[in-house]
């Protein structure tokens, strides 16, 4: 089955499933040419087994999500660092759960 | 405790489809009620959920096409050929039918009210959608954003939004639209069908220097090229945002 890329504001949805903050936005340095942008911007293949994120840059994997079975696998092995925008907030309350 | 921190499972609700509007002879609108909505930014989207009788379920993300308006929210598809999901929501899906829904997901290709940067909205087909969803935000919340849209579409029956884009052009002060044809422009059009090129973008676009805010939404090939024209006329990659779609029924 062939199909054509999609990009990282894709990986949106998938993502939010395992983080609470939006990791689309997040600006990732890739593993295997240094480049940085947002993972917004990575090139994304959704019918291989699971989702697949490539550098736009070098086309080097950056990130691996599958989900199967109740359990969910996120391969990051491809990003040197990913930049959270987080705005400073006062220490929040933490009850234990 | 840390789990509290990091896992914000983002739950899938149940939409009710309560309108179908026809925008061309292939594309629709599905209007749907979301009790509970929680509102979203113009350029976000959802992920559909489609679970077949036999239990097989497959996502698709879908582009938002409207304006945060309470509980109601439109989605907007194209069908694509022997794909597996957009041919059942535009043909099939009738009024009343539930869908399960995801979102709204996506904060990086957005456009938000209030930052007064110019605005260049640059679509290729059904990359329309997004797109509108920030011309309608523009106008609901009374922001003076100047925006200027270049639509590549094949032909004048292909245009999406087609009464709506007319008379926001008209009335929607500081929005001006551009419809570029790539198979077929109507007679006395200025400009042959043909692809977009840099002169349609410098002329109808915003110049660098004026740094805009550029939104470019629709097919892989066509965001690629346009965004690779932006660049070259002096636009600030970083200022340029993209989203692009596959050809099986991905996002938007």
């Amino acid at each position: 089955m062939s199909q054509l890329p999609l990009d990282g504001n894709a990986l949106a949805g998938p993502l939010s499933e395992v983080f609470r903050i939006d990791v689309t936005t997040a600006i990732g340095e890739c593993a295997h040419c240094r480049r940085s942008g947002p993972i917004a911007q990575a090139v994304v293949y959704a019918n291989a087994p699971g989702m697949i994120a490539r550098c736009p840059s070098c086309d080097g994997v950056v990130l691996r999500l599958v989900r199967n079975s109740g359990r969910a696998w996120l391969d990051l092995r491809g990003l040197i660092c990913l930049q959270l925008a987080i705005p400073d907030s006062p220490a929040e309350s933490a009850p234990g759960d | 405790m840390a789990r509290a921190a990091v896992l914000g499972r983002l739950s899938w609700r149940v939409g009710t489809v309560i309108e179908l509007r026809d925008e061309t002879p292939t594309a629709r609108t599905i209007v749907l009620d979301v009790p509970g909505w929680p509102g979203h930014a113009a350029g976000q989207h959802v992920d559909l959920r489609l679970t077949a009788p036999d239990g097989y379920s497959t996502e698709r993300s879908y582009s938002i096409a409207s304006a945060a308006d309470g509980d109601r929210l439109e989605l907007t598809v194209e069908p694509i050929p022997d794909g597996e999901v957009s041919p059942y929501l535009a043909g099939v899906l009738a009024s009343g039918d539930q869908l399960e829904l995801r979102g709204p997901v996506g904060g990086w290709f957005v456009w938000r009210p209030g930052t007064a940067d110019p605005v260049f909205l640059v679509a290729g087909g059904s990359g329309l959608v997004p797109l509108m969803a920030m011309i309608r935000a523009r106008d609901l919340t009374g922001d003076e954003s100047p925006f200027r849209l270049v639509y590549s579409v094949r032909d004048p029956a292909s245009i999406l939004y087609a009464d709506e884009l007319r008379r926001r052009a008209h009335d929607d002060h500081g929005l001006n639209v551009t419809c570029a044809y790539t198979r077929m422009a109507p007679p006395g059009s200025p400009r042959p069908a043909g692809r977009i090129d840099a002169s349609l973008l410098i002329a109808a676009g915003w110049p660098p220097d004026r740094r805009p805010a550029v939104f470019v939404c629709g097919p892989t090939g066509f965001v690629e090229a346009a965004a690779n024209l932006l660049v070259d006329i002096g636009h600030d990659p970083r200022r340029v945002k993209t989203e692009r779609f596959g050809s099986t029924g991905g996002s938007p």
